[in-house]
């Protein structure tokens, strides 16, 4: 193997565009901030501006990874910011109504119960896609909606205020010197890298994502692949509420997980999974909500006025979308530069009918028959 | 002798399905369901607070004054669905349009007649854009407008953090006028609201721009064969949106007289669920625009109840809105569904 072909490798693999982009961010903050990459030992914890990254990411890690499957069946889940505040919403009303806020049985039953509504507009969300036939971005709507008016219900339209030691640990805890959340995150990401790399499953899942009708046809239940990813995203946004609640110590039914859904997209896109469906690649997510987490830091500490973040975020919202338009790098590198570098991404699209809608609309008529 | 008076009754017995799957197949069905409901729930708060002035007509026609900006917005974005696209960006769009007015007639001084064509023509000119990236580079209008919600939203806080209120004389007069209608008053922003709506609807339903809309919504594989020009209408309907936004935007600033760059966040969830509510179907090419104005009016009336139910939450609204949203959803589902068999 040459050089240059190794190279060629490289640049070829899905990861390496977002690991570049990562690290050119991360290198981006070392003038601005000389001791960026260094991490110090405080009180028996780590302190460091990556840990912090990876701290402040984790729910938005939780949230990409739970949206990376469900964009891979080709549907979209827009409840997952609901779903965060009323996971947290329900959580910290019931850790408050404790005598003792800080009994471990209090907790972990208040968490059961928060998990729980999560796996309930999880089941909700995939019943109306998968069962009635609703596109995603409309079913996933309905609780995106409610969903707050649900939370602010449960809080009573208040910020309740938690003060429980054990509940605190999930989102702002330490744990052999690092921040509890990342074990958390790392427990989610390699049993969802387990299930789907090490089974069948991200396969059922990606033939699903490409075809959900041909898949159906060759014996897959695609319509129980589809509820599956749903309840395991809103599980996910689930987890993320905990975290976000627990951190603050607060569950905010109009605020926590504000926007998150978008975030969440945007780290699905940057890792290289098509929105069109049928792959993904976990690894690529987990590194598109660094670069997201990442971003936000770095507009921190440059001294850019904090409120330019949602317009660094659009544009790389489009810069990244339009590196994916097989049409776009056709017509501005050239249709040799696409085929070169199409591998990445552009074998999808052309597999794929030229028209998304005509994929979603096959299955309802088909199922008349 | 026997078959000519035999063949008519067969046919009609075959060709013409039972009075009830005539009528769930029928187009305005769920036009007249949103209709019908309104007038229910109209009828309820007659009923129930009657003797707190719910009967006097101001009150049904504050709807239009409170929610003008809304029916202005729903109306936009009832061409991109109907086209087949979904538009996200609505709620930044006018959230940023108050902004940008506001800061041009309070920090800079210019009169709101000058800034109020600039104000169209950025929302137009944003909507063009989107439509242009949408249609030339066929990435999903979902994933563009998402862009442009994040960016638009971002813009209003690159002008300022702070909200800004507008103490300009020319438009707080604007604000308070007060159209008399005999039985009662319309504000600016309630007529402009219903020209608009007028405007849109002899637009869809009467003109060749209209037929493309929902040509394209249909099927648009097909209009592209019958060589309709599907490009052109696409970044129209989005430019479409953009305007109506911008405008939307507008008497958002009326209504509330200030910019802030947190001003109708969300929205175009709200905007959405009118057009869904109105009986649109969401795959396109199936709607009425005047069924919009009735998703807004239920959605109005809704507020309205929880105001003079009083202890209601605010949070009410949501959750009524977002229940309403999954039962017209089933419905069109179910019609759909019907209609293919």
């Amino acid at each position: 193997m040459t050089t240059s072909s190794r190279l060629r490798a490289l640049t070829r693999h899905n990861l390496f565009w977002p690991v570049a982009v990562l690290v050119l961010l991360l290198l981006v903050n070392v003038p601005f901030t000389p001791d960026f990459f260094s991490v110090r030992m405080s009180d028996g914890h780590l302190y460091g501006s990556l840990v912090s990254i990876v701290l402040f990411g984790s729910p938005l890690i939780l949230v990409a990874v739970g949206m990376t499957l469900v964009i891979a069946t080709g549907g979209i889940d827009l409840s997952v910011g609901a779903v965060v505040a009323i996971t947290g919403a329900l959580a910290c009303s019931y850790i408050s109504d404790q005598a003792d806020q800080g009994a471990m049985s209090g907790v972990l039953l208040a968490m059961g119960l928060g998990l729980l509504a999560a796996v309930v507009c999880g089941l909700w969300n995939g019943f109306l896609v998968a069962r009635m036939g609703i596109q995603p971005i409309i079913a996933t709507l309905i609780i995106m909606v409610a969903g707050r008016g649900l939370a602010q219900l449960i809080t009573d339209g208040q910020i309740i205020t938690i003060n429980s030691e054990p509940y605190k640990l999930i989102g702002g805890g330490y744990w052999l010197t690092l921040p509890f959340s990342i074990f958390v995150v790392a427990v989610v990401v390699a049993v969802t890298v387990a299930l789907t790399r090490r089974t069948a499953l991200g396969l059922l899942v990606e033939s699903v994502g490409g075809n959900a009708e041909a898949s159906r046809l060759v014996g897959i239940r695609s319509r129980r692949i589809k509820i599956m990813v749903y309840v395991f995203c809103a599980l996910c946004a689930g987890i993320a509420g905990l975290m976000i609640s627990s951190n603050t110590s607060a569950a905010d039914g109009n605020n926590a997980g504000l926007w998150i859904e978008l975030d969440a997209i945007l780290a699905v896109v940057i890792g290289g999974t098509s929105l069109l469906g049928g792959r993904f690649s976990i690894g690529g997510t987990v590194v598109g909500a660094l670069v997201i987490q990442t971003l936000t830091t770095t507009i921190y500490t440059i001294g850019v006025p904090t409120q330019t973040n949602l317009v660094f975020k659009a544009a790389v919202v489009i810069v990244v979308c339009l590196l994916q338009s097989p049409k776009f790098r056709a017509k501005i590198f050239g249709a040799r530069f696409a085929a070169r570098f199409g591998a990445k991404t552009g074998a999808k699209p052309a597999a794929a009918p030229a028209d998304p809608a005509s994929a979603t609309e096959a299955a309802p008529k088909m199922e008349v028959s | 002798m026997s078959t000519t008076t035999q063949s008519p009754t067969a046919a009609s017995d075959s060709r013409t399905p039972s009075k009830a799957a005539r009528l769930l197949a029928d187009r305005r069905l769920p036009v007249a369901a949103t209709a019908l409901l309104f007038l229910v729930m109209y009828g309820v708060g007659l009923g129930r607070y009657q003797y707190y002035g719910f009967a006097e007509p101001q009150v049904f026609l504050n709807l239009f004054i409170d929610n003008g900006y809304l029916l202005v917005a729903a109306v936009g974005v009832t061409f991109v669905i109907l086209s087949g696209g979904i538009d996200l960006s609505v709620g930044s769009m006018i959230g940023f349009t108050t902004m940008f007015t506001a800061w041009l007639v309070e920090r800079q001084g210019l009169p709101i007649v000058v800034v109020i064509p600039m104000a169209l023509a950025v929302g137009a000119f944003g909507g063009f854009l989107m439509g242009y990236v949408i249609h030339n580079f066929e990435i999903q209008p979902f994933i563009v407008t998402l862009a442009g919600l994040f960016l638009f939203r971002g813009l209003c806080l690159v002008i300022s953090k702070e909200s800004i209120s507008i103490t300009d004389s020319s438009v707080s007069s604007m604000a308070q006028a007060q159209v008399s209608l005999g039985m009662g008053f319309l504000s600016i922003g309630a007529i402009v609201s219903l020209v608009v709506l007028a405007v849109a609807f002899y637009v869809l339903h009467y003109t060749r721009f209209g037929r493309r809309v929902y040509a394209i919504g249909g099927n648009e594989q097909s209009a592209l064969l019958m060589g309709l020009p599907q490009g052109g209408t696409k970044i129209a309907v989005y430019t479409v949106s953009g305007f109506c936004s911008a405008l939307a935007g507008l008497l958002f600033t009326l209504y509330i007289q200030s910019g802030d760059p947190l001003h109708a966040t969300g929205m175009e969830l709200d905007a959405i669920a009118a057009v869904v509510i109105g009986g649109t179907l969401l795959t396109g090419g199936s709607g009425y625009v005047l069924g919009t104005l009735f998703g807004v009016l239920v959605l109005g009336l809704i507020k309205s109840i929880i105001q003079f139910e009083g202890t209601l939450s605010s949070w009410w609204t949501k959750i009524a809105t977002g229940v309403l949203l999954c039962a017209f959803i089933l419905v069109q589902r179910a019609m759909t569904a019907r209609k293919k068999t």
